[in-house]
């Protein structure tokens, strides 16, 4: 038995599944510690990975070399490309998937990686010197020594869970809470908050209607998140289904108010604001007469239904009542209500960009305890920690990701600049930089950084190279190339869309909103050119041309912060004696010390005259 | 989320390895004869190679004359002259700020800087932020490191006058209408936006053609806004001041009394209304524009009463109002009703209201004005003699002072607003022709997101992404 390790991973969840993969992926000697063998990776709310902006965020972290994007794959029931009628930035990749397949997937995963070791057990203390973390303590009364500790509590820390006037400790429910390591890291100094979040009952499937609900069909030709080759898309998917509430359901729903833990106030954390409880939905928004719900099925060989869009804490008979008032749910039989859940998270200001938090040295947090939301979230916090836990234990540079890079950048530099009073969720308009940060190019964009790492595989890095150049070739081809009236006329006419009278490039053509590279196949010589190319390739040198002028744009927008981002605040600053500088400014300044003035930049409050001000002392 | 390109927009121009090129006045108006413009950055020097030409219209080249030597010559912009100047060249690293620079001095009319800053903006350069070329010097080491916190200093308490000048400037309504068109973008972004993030969810999305109207309406706004500050109103116009009196008061003498003194530059503006305009005259820098009125006597003639209408209205968009009366034959209590009878009829009660008792070299003299009460304390003058008259010019720019009319930082402010205007309408424009082409609301926001961001620039506000959350998470039932 072994009591000393390179990382201790305290948490088996998404977060902490991803983080000690990619420690020990890289060569660290890692534990993880988990209440539950048999609840590694769980799905807690719905059965479904991606979605739109998280979808984009499960392809980051396959280009990177993390599991998700892979397990989601293997698991998935459905698979739907959403968002198609918008631009290719928008195209969001989203799976249903089997709650129980996800998890033995990422079991038999981490069982596989050669120096990952598991211990079944609650921590219960963290060891610390000199502000450095040493080791955990455990409730069993075992330590364990380690060079860094990535926490990834989830909603475990003091978790309180709420059905009606009823109210006890958990972690998830049938499962216990965590006590002691919030009041420790208080202890040490940490400011921890109180959030909220909720999920819906889950329903026996064999006891509803569906030819009374809409469905809604896997894609025809679905998809898949990895950018491994290896991995198949599907080749049979399970339906979802749609119903809606309506005023009867609500008036129902209204009885159970007055026993609801959110009106009561028994509840004092935030919950999110886009992912309502459906008390919430008809008390707040009371003109609408009905709200969807997604009936989803949680795997192949189950007949338990999730139902989306039905998150509640009321008394679980109210919940009953009310859903067999919905269509479809006229003799549904519950396995189990809904509950809302509050638990403990640290304002992630409180981190530095690798997640190491400041307080304690070689100490790191990822997931909800960071006041996020959602698998994807974690899982891409997850990968970012237990990268630079490794690489902070052997005294390597860390691997950040910026804002122009991914998603997973924008997430954690939101985080540790901005922080966040509500369950933090990804959506594409928190990305600046949306129309470089598309699905279809996250492995462009980071196989490579991961791939100098060690973590990314040669096979990864080799499908990167031949996309690239796959796709130069066929822009090349289409920028050379000239096409003439007659050959493609026949063609603008049917697209309602301007003759040409002379001689034309093909990429001049292919600029007009009415064409797209699949109209040009059509035409011989082009369609030839195209053959020799796969798919991947042809819309990747699509986008790319179609979209040149936008990603020029943001290139260059990126290219200007870049350069700010390079400016670095020295940690001796003073901003207390720089008496030009707002009283706020001050304040946010000391509190979230930035590292870079980029990063100063995007704390709320500061103003560009601060920033003027703190260039002139950061010196020349 | 294009919160943070805000941000870097507005920042990035002031690191020394981006070297754009800022302009903006050096001297303080209203005063001197003279002004000098400031021009620094890698592009300074062709800038002006652009719009100066030597005496009989010789091009100008930098390259051809050494650094800190001093030019005559004129500036063009198109083929219009604007003004007789002496341009200083500056060559990096030997110059203020450590870049190329150029000096120019012009007449110190606010309008003639006004235009010539205009000009620089249209050629390439940019309106320098608050410090901006301090803190240039600074960053090129033109600086001592002890003179840091006298040059952060600067930036903060200029960026603070600024932002007070351009609140003040926005009272009258603009302020208040710029911020109904960043809310009503925002309702707009919130709309695109819920489009695209929330497209699986039960929600109705705006149709095109709604759409398409609220951003002609904007537009429209938008392009009378920024033509209304297109050269600012008042530099264009002229401060509005109405002259009210009888008839025979003196008037003409007054005005014409006012510009034998003043031969200072007045530039012909197509476009004006000039048939209410009496004169436009330039006081120490300051542009005026007097228009005359019809008097205030009462009357039951009904053609009179339209003209006596006519002159309340005058005085409604006057921003100074001059009331003149005739020292021989006006009484006291005449003279009071007189000035009573105005000030209920000013929109504005702080509109200034100077009251002159005209023609003290006739009659009894200067004796009668002790005849007039304290409480209106008029300026006795002589339009004909010219006695007074300097005193009246004090008073008239002393006035215009106070209403934030003047200074440097007005044209600053103004050029600001004005840049920021014609930046938000170009986006506009781009979301109106996305819009047509059906292009993917992914880029339609983009240029949203543009505009926002430049209507931030004057209201200060530049949190976008937190706005248009916000806003579609209490508008919309988002969330499953």
């Amino acid at each position: 038995m072994q009591f000393d390790y390179d990382i201790i991973v305290v948490g088996a969840g998404h977060a902490g599944c991803e983080a000690a993969a990619a420690a020990a992926n890289l060569g660290s000697r890692v534990l993880l510690i988990t209440m539950n063998m048999g609840t590694i990776a769980q799905m807690s709310c719905n059965p479904a990975m991606g979605g739109v902006a998280k979808g984009q965020i499960v392809r980051e972290i396959d280009a990177l070399g993390g599991c998700s994007g892979i397990i989601s794959d293997k698991s998935a029931i459905q698979f739907r490309m959403l968002n198609l009628s918008k631009g290719p930035a928008m195209w969001s990749p989203r799976t249903q998937n089997d709650r129980i397949l996800f998890s033995i997937f990422w079991r038999e995963f981490l069982e596989k990686t050669p120096l990952l070791d598991f211990w079944q057990d609650t921590v219960c203390s963290l060891l610390t010197e000199k502000n450095r973390i040493v080791g955990v303590k455990t409730n069993l009364g075992v330590t364990f020594k380690s060079k860094a500790v990535i926490l990834t509590n989830g909603t475990f820390l003091n978790g309180v869970i709420h059905i009606g006037e009823k109210q006890f400790g958990g972690g998830r429910i049938a499962e216990k809470e965590s006590v002691g390591i919030t009041e420790q890291l208080r202890e040490f100094g940490f400011t921890s908050g109180r959030m909220k979040t909720g999920t819906p009952p889950r329903i026996d499937g064999r006891s509803l209607d569906f030819s009374k609900m809409e469905e809604q069909k896997g894609d025809e030709n679905p998809q898949k998140f990895s950018f491994l080759k290896e991995i198949e898309p599907l080749t049979k998917q399970r339906s979802c289904f749609i119903t809606y509430t309506n005023p009867i359901v609500h008036e129902i729903l209204k009885t159970g108010f007055e026993k609801s833990p959110m009106y009561s106030g028994r509840i004092k954390g935030t919950g999110p604001r886009y992912c309502p409880s459906i008390e919430d939905k008809i008390n707040r928004f009371s003109e609408r007469e009905r709200h969807q719900l997604f009936i989803e099925p949680e795997g192949w060989n189950t007949v338990e239904i999730y139902v989306n869009g039905f998150s509640t804490s009321l008394p679980e008979e109210v919940q009953m009542k009310a859903l067999n008032n919905v269509p479809g749910f006229e003799n549904a039989k519950m396995f189990r209500p809904g509950y809302a859940i509050e638990y403990d998270y640290f304002p992630p200001t409180q981190l530095k960009n690798t997640l190491e938090t400041k307080l304690i040295e070689n100490l790191f947090f990822a997931g909800q305890i960071n006041g996020t939301t959602g698998y994807e979230e974690a899982a891409g916090q997850g990968l970012i920690a237990g990268i630079n836990a490794h690489l902070k234990i052997r005294d390597k540079d860390s691997f950040v990701l910026k804002r122009d890079q991914a998603y997973i950048g924008v997430l954690i530099d939101d985080l540790i600049t901005k922080g966040t009073e509500e369950p933090y969720r990804m959506f594409t308009s928190r990305a600046e930089f949306r129309i470089l940060l598309r699905q279809d190019n996250a492995d462009l964009r980071l196989t490579e950084l991961s791939y100098k790492l060690g973590l990314a595989t040669e096979e990864r890095m080799k499908s990167v190279l031949e996309k690239t150049k796959h796709a130069k070739s066929i822009i090349n081809y289409f920028k050379k190339e000239s096409i003439s009236p007659e050959e493609i006329n026949p063609l603008l006419v049917e697209k309602n869309t301007p003759e040409i009278n002379k001689k034309t490039k093909i990429f001049t053509l292919l600029s007009r909103p009415q064409l797209n590279i699949q109209h040009f196949i059509s035409i011989q010589k082009i369609g030839f050119e195209l053959e020799k190319y796969n798919q991947e390739s042809i819309i990747q040198a699509e986008i790319n041309m179609k979209y040149e002028g936008y990603i020029e744009k943001e290139k260059e927008v990126a290219l200007k912060m870049q350069r700010l981002d390079e400016l670095r605040i020295s940690k001796e600053i003073e901003y207390s004696q720089i008496e030009s500088l707002s009283s706020e400014a001050k304040e946010k300044l000391i509190k979230i010390k930035p590292e870079t003035l980029g990063q100063a930049s995007r704390i709320s409050g500061i103003s560009p005259s601060d920033i003027s001000i703190l260039m002139v002392y950061i010196g020349r | 989320m294009l919160f943070v390109t805000t941000f870097v927009a507005e920042i990035m121009p002031q690191l020394n390895h981006y070297q754009d090129t800022i302009c903006a006045p050096a001297t303080a108006q209203g005063t001197g004869a003279i002004a000098i413009i400031r021009l620094s950055g890698n592009k300074a020097h062709t800038i002006i190679e652009k719009i100066f030409r030597k005496k009989n219209l010789k091009r100008f080249t930098a390259k051809e004359v050494k650094t800190h030597t001093l030019h005559f010559g004129e500036i063009y912009s198109d083929n219009t002259l604007l003004d007789e100047v002496l341009i200083s060249i500056f060559k990096n690293p030997h110059s203020y700020t450590g870049e190329d620079m150029i000096e120019i001095s012009c007449h110190g009319s606010l309008y003639i800087q006004q235009q010539i800053i205009q000009l620089l903006v249209h050629n390439g350069a940019r309106m320098a932020k608050a410090g901006e070329f301090t803190l240039r010097a600074f960053l090129n080491k033109k600086l001592d490191l002890s003179q840091a916190e006298a040059v952060a200093d600067l930036i903060a308490s200029d960026s603070e006058v600024s932002h007070k000048m351009a609140m003040q400037q926005m009272r009258g309504g603009f302020s208040n209408e710029i911020n109904l068109l960043r809310e009503q973008l925002i309702q707009f972004a919130a709309l695109i936006e819920l489009e695209l993030d929330f497209s699986e969810e039960d929600v109705e999305f705006a149709n095109r053609e709604e759409l398409k109207n609220l951003i002609e309406q904007l537009k429209n706004k938008i392009q009378s806004l920024a033509e209304s500050f297109s050269l600012g109103n008042v530099f264009k116009l002229g401060v509005p001041v109405a002259i009210i009196g009888k008839p025979n008061v003196g008037k003409s003498t007054l005005l014409n009394a006012l510009l034998n003194e003043n031969r200072a530059i007045v530039s012909e503006i197509p476009g004006t209304t000039r048939d209410t305009i009496e004169e436009e005259i330039t006081l120490g820098g300051i542009h005026f524009r007097f228009i005359d009125t019809a008097g205030i006597r009462h009357s039951n003639d009904r053609i009179e009463k339209i003209g006596i209408e006519k002159t309340y209205e005058k005085i409604k968009q006057a921003s100074v109002v001059l009331y003149l009366f005739d020292t021989i034959k006006d009484t006291a209590s005449e003279v009071e009703h007189d000035v009573s009878e105005i000030k209920n009829k000013l929109s504005d009660a702080n509109t200034p209201l100077l009251t002159i008792g005209n023609k003290i070299d006739e009659g009894t003299g200067e004796q009668t004005t002790l005849l007039y009460s304290d409480t209106l304390s008029p300026l006795f003058i002589s339009a004909k003699t010219g006695k007074n008259l300097s005193l009246l010019k004090e008073k008239l720019l002393s006035l215009i002072n106070t209403n934030v009319l003047q200074s440097e930082q007005s044209i600053v402010s103004n050029t600001r607003h004005y840049e920021a205007l014609q930046k938000s309408l170009q986006s506009i424009h781009n979301v109106q022709q996305g819009l047509n082409n059906n292009i993917s609301s992914e880029l339609l926001a983009l240029d949203i997101r543009d505009a926002l961001r430049h209507l931030g620039e004057i209201t200060g506000a530049i949190d976008i992404d937190k706005d248009i959350l916000g806003t579609i998470f209490s508008r919309f039932c988002i969330g499953k």
